[in-house]
């Protein structure tokens, strides 16, 4: 590390494999039996003395004028200790600065059928329920926008109900949050040079999360002022702030708790009704108050993966190079701005890698809509483009007699280079990711030469090891922690960092018992507790691993220090040749000489007070473009990852069937290879759910109520169960990241990006037909294999150059 | 206002408890919200995600939408009771070496399930174990690392003896299979 707060620096080759003791290897978690027991207490787990029950009151109107709200029945009513409106919270916030558009409650218009517009807490959920039922809201229906081209097209007032927000600026359409258009380089003139070239539409339906946790959260105000809010979220430092800020409470004075969390994906990464509505319930009722969204709350809740409607032309040389690509997208946003501002660049930013791409542009719009807002999903906003982008690829192979494995390596941007939108590429393992689905697959021998009806696809991706820039400009790092060793020989470690399931306190725990030469099981991990452990930003953006792991090990290496001068002191060597493992201090030159690392902490808090150090982990500055927007998409690492899916298309009832994923990801290095895996599978998984089944879908007003959701529930709105899940291949790359902790970089996201075009193209192998919509569910492939066989089209492609056909198995 | 209480009589993890609860409760609700038994989880209060399944008389059941009054004189057993005063079952310990649990959510149901599997028929197939957990949704691991648990622990807990009902502490297993130092 270069100085305190280690900005820029890493950690990554530091260490070669034969210097590591554990890191690399399987471990357990420091929370698995306890998960495994039913011992974890999550945050519906927890009952405080005295504590109420809340639920909100939703709005049943997709846009409406709140014209009056007379609580006066349901507050005189038994049992009823508080009821809260949006006039006790008239405070704007929103995850994003600039865009902060939401009230806890509605103020004075409901933007989409499930907005908050009352919220009572009682003693008991069934009183709390009779309780909403004798609120009486006078509501004047407004028209409202389900579609986001005609949103896009309004012109008007907001007052009259034209715009869903205010416009930022008089004289703007008050339906637009974002609309970013960037070119790098000479796009038509590489569209036009181009050998080949491919335009086509693509749509990506939205999904979401769907978390098997639901949202909970409990407040509890204290008589001295103090409010703690225990939350399911995954920012607990992102709701500290916006709590703080809606209830003009100095900062100092709140307290954000964050139990384990049964899931979340980015479905829990910014504050929603509920952790407002508890605090505002028990400040006025003395009382703890728990809010448990149900089931149907949580799907209107939302915040997931955007709906795109997307547009790109790309172009190829003669010798299968990239010449050009261009992209025009719509993002149907829903009611609010949650991330969109971010989405809608990371909608264009994203896709500069693992390609290079001589020119590009993109011009993306988000359009408000009367619906529940859309927000980041696990990949936030690159994966509906890396879907189109990489069936763009698949065609364009088509087109120019590639394999397209073989388009793919041509085109490979390779490492220690920039995008063509000037960010910074350091480590990058595609290629080998590349070689590794390849191989396993048995792709040679399959791809254009299954039978009829069955067939594989390849896909690609990159994604980032966090943002390079925090969502509230300043100069602190983004990441903390503080490690305290005591007599015993145990290590505490203080984290700020959000466990959502993906790891992180097993993370820092690996770290600390690597770094320090404890066992495992004497390290402990104190987390989520914005009274006690520093700041980490939260769980989003695959930051964690990179940042937080960078943050602990320059705590550690400063206690290090300390023990091996004390050790070496004693034993009359110099520090540097004092190894600590496996529990023992021990000298490097003659490993026999040894003491129990007990003793080593013991001399060191002799030598120099009791033991404890902070670290933390600041970004480098110059990994990005030099423009509006060049800090967007900007990491301090990219992870790289390639797909292959193969699938069997009953081409009789258009069902899809996944059999096998084979999946490959350059996380730098696998800290605990056990848990890597994991992420690939899970990330996997999730796509191919995207691909196959899940529709985050709303009835228009032909279909029932307007803007209503289609299936909220965990029957209708499908997520595979373990029958409809492929089998799935781990297959680990390492390129060891000069910046990342001993060389890793992210694995909770990339991996889910090319399950979804892998699919796609492994349809189009199967029997030649090109999905460009989302979900590739039985009803819609059908329609499109209907088409296919009415223009004769149905078959298996021919084989491209290089590749001899098969004699057999071609026809239906 | 809540219906009138009744008085019901479970039997739980071999303890036998009488409780108030009102008559529209259901066992899920007896047990997390009257018992302090919260390792059984409601993900969604209607019988679709299985995180709720406990095991009634042996069988999974899902019991969130059981009516506390049907557990009245029958054995249920929930995760808190799977293992041993003091020890782990092979299923909870192979769901952590595995990582077969990320959030942990859905894990106490899952557990339930593959017990009741394991008990049934000692010598899985992959296959019978992807049947056997259908009923239960995982949002976080893709199910692969789930089934490398539970195929370990029939494994160490070997035909016919799935019964034994777990190891005391102590007897447990290495991460990966694998030193560990």
């Amino acid at each position: 590390m270069t100085d305190s707060h280690g900005a820029g620096s890493g950690n990554g080759a530091a260490k070669s494999l034969s210097d590591l003791h554990l890191i690399g290897t399987p471990m357990r978690k420091v929370d698995g039996l306890e998960k495994s027991t039913g011992r974890a207490t999550y945050t519906d787990d927890i009952t405080l003395p005295g504590m109420l029950h809340g639920k909100i009151l939703r709005s049943p109107h997709p846009h409406a004028r709140v014209v009056s709200i007379d609580t006066s029945r349901a507050e005189a009513m038994d049992g009823v200790r508080a009821v809260a409106t949006g006039r006790d919270m008239p405070v704007l916030y929103g995850i994003i600065p600039w865009t902060q558009d939401e009230y806890a409650l509605a103020v004075d218009r409901v933007r989409y059928i499930g907005d908050g517009v009352a919220a009572v807490a009682a003693v008991d959920e069934d009183t709390a329920i009779e309780a909403l039922r004798a609120i009486e809201v006078e509501y004047e229906e407004l028209p409202a926008y389900l579609d986001p081209f005609e949103a896009l097209l309004a012109r008007g007032q907001y007052e009259a109900g034209d715009y869903i927000h205010p416009p930022r600026k008089e004289g703007w359409n008050g339906n637009v949050t974002k609309q970013v258009k960037l070119e790098f380089g000479d796009v038509e003139s590489g569209l036009k040079g181009a050998e080949h070239e491919i335009e086509a539409e693509y749509y990506f339906e939205g999904t979401t999360h769907a978390p098997i946790e639901p949202h909970c959260a409990i407040g509890m105000a204290s008589r001295d002022g103090r409010l703690t809010v225990w939350s399911t979220t995954q920012v607990p430092h992102y709701l500290h702030r916006e709590l703080a800020r809606v209830f003009s409470l100095d900062p100092a004075m709140v307290r954000v708790l964050q139990p384990p969390v049964g899931g979340a994906f980015g479905g829990k990464s910014e504050p929603f009704d509920l952790e407002f509505c508890v605090a505002a319930l028990s400040m006025k009722s003395g009382r703890p108050v728990k809010i448990l969204y149900t089931r149907e709350e949580v799907f209107y809740a939302h915040r997931g993966r955007h709906p795109f409607h997307m547009k790109y032309r790309t172009g190829l040389d003669a010798q299968g190079k990239l010449t050009a690509v261009d992209a025009e997208i719509v993002l149907d946003g829903g009611a609010y701005a949650s991330f969109g501002l971010v989405t809608t660049y990371y909608s264009g930013q994203l896709l500069c890698a693992p390609y290079d791409m001589p020119a590009y542009r993109f011009n993306s719009r988000r359009a408000y809509t009367n619906k529940p807002a859309c927000g980041p999903k696990r990949g936030h906003g690159s994966v509906q483009p890396r879907f189109a982008f990489e069936v763009q690829l698949d065609k364009l192979a088509e087109k120019a007699g590639l394999d397209p494995i073989e388009l793919r390596r041509r085109n490979f941007i390779g490492s220690n280079t920039r995008t063509v939108n000037e960010l910074r590429i350091t480590s990058n393992g595609f290629l080998e990711c590349l070689d590794a689905v390849e191989s396993a697959s048995g792709w040679a021998e399959k791809f254009r030469r299954l039978p009829f009806g069955r067939g594989v696809g390849i896909a690609g991706s990159t994604y980032i090891s966090g943002t390079n820039y925090p969502i509230y400009p300043n100069e602190m790092p983004q990441s903390g922690v503080q490690v305290q060793i005591d007599r015993s020989g145990r290590v505490a470690v203080f984290s700020g960092a959000s466990e959502i399931g993906q790891g992180t306190d097993s993370m820092v725990a690996y770290v600390a018992a690597e770094e320090l030469g404890v066992p495992l099981e004497h390290v402990r991990v104190l987390r989520g507790d914005t009274d006690f452990t520093p700041v980490d930003l939260g769980a989003y953006s695959s930051r964690v691993t990179f940042m937080l792991g960078n943050a602990c090990i320059d705590a550690c290496r400063k206690l290090k220090k300390q023990i091996q001068e004390a050790v070496g002191d004693a034993w009359e060597v110099k520090p540097k040749e004092v190894l600590l493992a496996g529990g023992w201090a021990l000298w490097a030159r003659d490993t026999e000489r040894k003491m129990p690392i007990r003793e080593a902490f013991n001399l060191a808090e002799a030598k120099f007070g009791t033991l404890g150090a902070t670290g933390s982990y600041n970004t480098p500055k110059d990994v990005h473009g030099d423009y509006r927007g060049g800090t967007i998409g900007a990491s301090p690492a990219y992870s790289f990852t390639a797909h292959v899916a193969e699938v069997e298309v009953d081409v009789e009832t258009g069902v899809v069937e996944v059999q096998k994923i084979w999946i490959a990801h350059d996380c730098g290095r696998a800290l605990n290879p056990v848990l890597v895996e994991g992420q690939m599978e899970g990330s996997a998984y999730m796509g191919c759910a995207e691909a196959i089944m899940e529709e985050h879908v709303f009835k228009d007003a032909d279909h029932g109520r307007g803007g209503l959701h289609n299936a909220p529930s965990l029957l209708d709105y499908r997520i595979p169960t373990s029958l409809d899940t492929p089998e799935l291949e781990s297959l680990i790359v390492e390129s060891l990241d000069p910046e990342g902790p001993y060389g890793a970089k992210e694995a909770g996201e990339g991996p889910l990006h090319p399950s979804i075009p892998a699919v796609a193209n492994a349809i189009y192998d199967a029997i030649g037909i090109r999905m460009d919509s989302l979900p590739f569910s039985a009803p819609r492939v059908w329609r499109v294999i209907q088409a296919a066989r009415e223009a004769g089209a149905l078959a298996k492609p021919s084989a491209p150059v290089g590749i001899p056909a098969k004699k057999t198995g071609a026809q239906p | 206002m809540p219906d009138p209480t009744d008085i019901v009589r479970l039997k739980v993890n071999g303890d036998r408890y009488s409780v108030g609860v009102p008559a529209h409760f259901t066992l899920l609700e007896a047990l997390r919200y009257v018992l302090g038994l919260t390792g059984s989880k409601q993900g969604c209060d209607k019988g679709d995600c299985g995180a709720c399944t406990v095991l009634l008389d042996g069988r999974p059941t899902l019991s969130c939408i059981l009516p506390v009054l049907e557990a009245q004189e029958r054995e249920v057993i929930t995760v808190e009771g799977l293992a041993p005063p003091g020890g782990v079952h092979p299923l909870q310990d192979e769901f952590d070496l595995n990582g077969a649990a990320q959030c942990g959510f859905c894990t106490p149901g899952i557990l339930c399930s593959a017990s009741a599997l394991l008990e049934a028929n000692p010598d899985p197939t992959l296959d019978e174990v992807r049947e056997a957990l259908s009923g239960n949704l995982c949002r976080c691991t893709g199910y692969t690392k789930i089934y490398d648990a539970v195929l370990k622990a029939a494994e160490r807990m070997g035909p016919g003896r799935a019964s034994e009902k777990g190891s005391s502490g102590g007897g447990r297993g290495e991460p990966g299979g694998s030193a560990n130092d």
